[in-house]
């Protein structure tokens, strides 16, 4: 399988605080990536190097062999990568469906719709196309924005914390919608706290401690990694009595 | 009676009302002969014009302008200057209003180009230091002729009907704007302000050409609002620096915008429509003006802090509530967790007019 | 020439202490409570309008009778803030802080017309003629004591913002005003007490500003808001080190210019302002992403 989003050696500092540290990252085409690790460590601001929120000091990002490091947010956009935010980042003002329509490339106002109508269905919120976004509950919200960022028909999707905030059945619903996604052929990368989310979705789980890579490997390895529990416990946990159910972190 | 054929008869019952509102506009001067009030409504409908001009870029996008004057003034001093030097007079004087509204887009370029780069609060500071750049310019060049400022050439035309004229070209100023601020809430120029509106960086990220989209909405802004500055200009007979260049005049179309509601397409038409003959009337008055100032000001405050949507969406939202008594206004609410939908593979579904 | 180089510097210094205390105040408004108070250029003039009266009428002189006035502006900042700008909230708080700033603003300009009418009015005092003669510089009395007395208030800011409890609940709120509220800061009575601050010191710019001018009347407002606008966007919003920075070298600027030009010192003002944002759109010491558009 080839590698589709790869970032090299990037380093990213806020005044002192030092973001990113020699992040080096790989994620293979078709695959559901996880990316864990301690508050703090580092994982949004990847995702606002990657997409072109936030510059990178140093290093290179790039999407299959395409260079995109430091590329504006819209040419990330429209080089296929979606991206969705920890604190939900739609248009309140707008209804559901204008929404939707933001992102079209379309010309047709017809196929716009169709489409937007489409994904809405996919995602289980179609009956409130009319209604101003603002309007909608945290729950919804979120699946609106995968809904939109879908729009673009990107190759990955990058989704900041998609299970925080609601309640357990429609964790579930979107991990089935991004498995779904996935089969048809869709790469993900997904930060999140919530390990059951993680472990049962992921195929590559990559752990980020202070900006760097700490561990990268199938969720099971990964888990009790010694390295792992470090970043999530700190460095003096005990030998004995160790549960690795600790790994879930803060 | 279904909902289908109750929205059929809310459509029909809309276009039937605005059927009446054109018809009563265009027969106002034949009912109401008298120049007094004819006067009250040329300056109504140049205001109306302006508040929506103002709002198709503000009021769409959130960047608050104020120095709408800036294009106002500069329509103004382009007729006047060009009826001077290249000697136009009598009715020949208004085929120089497109040159009024290609100056004020001219100006909108450059001073768009500079002001929308920068965040909201800084944005409104700027456009308040251009506007009083262009103030300066016109006291101090000798071109606009200084503070003394410039006059339009002579109408000869009787007094009884004089206003007349400038009645029907500000209505028809008025009735273009407000159309093409109706085409474009409707059309994907709209959607892509009113996102930038909402959340530009987030709208960015989606693909949206946010600079552009700006500035087309800040210059069609500019446009239009030069353009009624020299129909102002011509009606008024004269301009000076201090009143084509009035910082009364970028409050006054923010206020009636404000009143109305801002980002709605009748809000503006409303603000000016109850603001404008409110302050004519009292310049008029009180010819020892100051308590225009107080009087605006104290509206200001009043609208602001109890109507703060405006009227228009506060009114649809009264309208709305009386009308759903009892009954909810949103579809059936399920969580959408429990919603299930049918297995639709987004991949494999047909040529997506999308990407590409 | 030079000499008259080396005086308009001087000048421009001097004059730009008492505008930065202006500004200063406008800035800490901003960055407190993230509005741009816009009457901040009729309060100044309003500051001199009460000096006026009680000199005229009392017979107080103009630094004694700041003892009255800047209480009293204090008050009024406060009381503007909790009835009209306190109630203001949403997404749409930006522009109706500023609507409703201007609209007390044209309130006032009325008001003062009201009373006080349209003539030029000055602030007279025996030291506002006459200067010191130094090294060959003129140096009149009256921007010696103002430029002295605004690095005195300046520097009491600075005691109050850096070495109070108050003062941090103030930087606290500045930086986030949600958590500010949660380790048990009382936002409201911060911006209400930061507000007339604000107002505050604009008594003493006022006071000032009358006596410098060279005749002030109610529409002077105008021209003093758009300088002081533009001296906290070029220093950057919030910015006070910023204010003061950019106040100086503006009016130093504008001094200069005036040797040349003296219409065109005004409208250098705002080209300035354009150039440096053209450059630099977050001023010169501005937070780059200040806050969510």
């Amino acid at each position: 399988m080839s590698v589709l989003l790869r970032t090299e050696g990037v380093h990213k500092s806020y005044g002192g605080v030092q973001a990113l540290d020699a992040c080096t990252v790989q994620i293979e085409e078709g695959t559901v990536a996880g990316l864990i690790g301690p508050n703090g460590s580092g994982k949004t601001t990847l995702f606002n190097v990657i997409t072109g929120y936030a510059k990178a000091d140093s290093g290179e990002v790039y999407l299959s062999d395409r260079k995109i490091t430091n590329a504006a947010p819209d040419k990330v956009f429209a080089a296929g990568i979606g991206r969705t935010f920890q604190l939900t980042r739609i248009f309140p003002s707008l209804t559901v469906m204008e929404n939707m329509l933001v992102p079209a490339r379309s010309t047709r106002v017809a196929a716009r719709k169709a489409v937007a109508m489409e994904l809405l269905e996919f995602v289980g919120i179609a009956g409130y196309h009319a209604t101003p976004a603002g309007t909608l509950s945290y729950g919804q919200r979120k699946l609106l924005e995968l809904a939109y960022v879908l729009v673009g028909d990107p190759a990955i999707i990058l989704l900041d914390e998609p299970a925080g905030g609601v309640n357990l059945s429609l964790v579930n619903n979107i991990a089935d919608r991004i498995r779904q996604l996935n089969a048809a052929g869709k790469t993900f990368l997904i930060v999140e706290h919530n390990m059951e989310f993680v472990m049962g979705l992921c195929d590559q789980v990559t752990v980020l401690d202070s900006g760097a890579v700490v561990a990268t490997g199938p969720p099971d390895i990964v888990r009790t990694d010694r390295r792992v529990l470090d970043a999530y416990l700190g460095e003096d946990i005990g030998e004995a009595g160790d549960d690795p159910d600790d790994a879930e972190g803060t | 009676m279904t909902s289908q054929a109750r929205a059929r008869l809310a459509t029909g019952a809309r276009w039937s009302a605005l059927a009446v509102l054109i018809a009563a506009a265009l027969l106002f001067p034949v009912v109401f002969t008298n120049p007094v009030l004819t006067n009250y409504g040329v300056f109504a409908l140049i205001f109306v014009t302006a508040a929506s001009a103002w709002n198709v870029f503000s009021g769409f996008s959130g960047y608050i302008s104020l120095g709408q004057a800036v294009f106002f003034g500069s329509g103004a001093y382009a007729v006047g200057i060009a009826a001077r030097d290249w000697h136009v007079t009598g009715t020949g004087v208004f085929a120089l209003l497109p040159l009024a509204a290609a100056v004020g887009a001219a100006i909108a370029v450059p001073f768009g180009l500079v002001a929308l780069r920068v965040r909201r609060h800084t944005f409104i500071v700027i456009t308040i230091a251009v506007f009083f750049i262009f103030q300066l310019m016109a006291f101090n060049f000798s071109f606009t002729g200084g503070s003394s400022g410039l006059p339009a050439p002579f109408l000869p035309w009787p007094a009884a009907t004089y206003n007349n004229p400038f009645y029907y070209i500000a209505l028809a100023c008025a009735i273009g704007i407000i159309t093409l601020s109706w085409l474009i809430r409707r059309a994907r120029f709209g959607l892509h302000l009113r996102a930038i509106r909402d959340d530009e960086d987030r709208a960015r990220g989606l693909g949206v050409r946010a600079m552009r989209v700006k500035l087309a909405a800040f210059t069609l802004s500019g446009a239009v609002t030069g353009l009624i500055g020299g129909v102002w200009f011509l009606y008024l007979t004269q301009v000076e620096p201090q009143t084509g260049f009035d910082p009364l005049f970028d409050l006054s179309i923010v206020l009636m915008a404000f009143l109305g509601g801002v980002g709605t397409i009748a809000g503006p038409v409303l603000g000016a429509l109850i603001i404008e003959p409110g302050q004519l009337y009292l310049t008029i008055r009180f010819t020892n003006g100051y308590y225009g100032e107080i009087l605006l000001g104290a509206i200001f405050l009043v609208v602001v802090l109890f109507v703060p949507r405006g009227i228009i969406p506060t009114g649809g939202e009264w309208i709305r509530r009386l009308a759903t008594r009892g009954r909810s206004a949103l579809p059936t609410a399920l969580p959408a967790a429990e919603v299930t939908p049918e297995v639709r593979d987004p991949a494999s579904s047909g040529p997506r007019g999308g990407a590409g | 020439m030079a000499t008259q180089i080396y005086q308009a510097i001087v000048d421009g210094i001097l004059v730009g202490g008492v505008y930065a205390l202006m500004a200063v105040g406008l800035t800490l408004i901003f960055g407190v409570l993230d509005i741009i108070n816009i009457a901040q250029g009729i309060l100044v003039v309003l500051g001199a309008y009460l000096s006026y009266s009680l000199s005229q009428r009392l017979g107080i002189d103009l630094f004694v009778g700041l003892l009255i006035t800047v209480p009293a502006m204090f008050v009024l900042g406060v009381a503007i803030q909790w009835a009209f700008i306190r109630p203001l909230r949403g997404r749409e708080r930006t522009s109706m802080t500023l609507l409703v700033t201007y609209a007390m603003a044209l309130i006032i300009e009325g008001v003062l017309y009201r009373i006080y009418g349209p003539d030029d009015k000055q602030l007279t005092a025996s030291y506002v003629t006459s200067s010191v003669h130094v090294l060959g510089f003129y140096l009149p009395y009256i921007y010696l004591l103002g430029f002295g007395l605004a690095v005195v208030l300046v520097v009491a800011l600075y005691l109050l913002l850096y070495r109070t409890r108050f003062g941090r609940s103030v930087r606290a709120t500045m930086q986030d005003h949600t958590a500010a509220r949660l380790i048990g800061i009382d936002t409201s009575r911060v911006a209400a007490l930061t507000f007339g601050v604000g107002v505050g010191v604009t008594a003493v710019g006022g006071m000032m500003f009358g006596a410098t001018s060279g005749g002030f009347n109610p529409n002077s407002g105008y021209d003093l808001i758009s300088r002081l606008l533009a001296i906290i966007i070029l220093g950057g919003l919030g910015s006070i080190g910023g204010a003061l920075v950019a106040s100086v070298f503006m009016l130093t600027v504008v001094s200069l210019v005036d040797i040349w030009s003296p219409t065109w010192a005004n409208a250098v003002f705002y080209a300035a302002l354009v150039l440096v944002l053209l450059i630099r759109p977050s001023g010169f010491l501005g937070r780059q992403a200040v806050r969510a558009q």
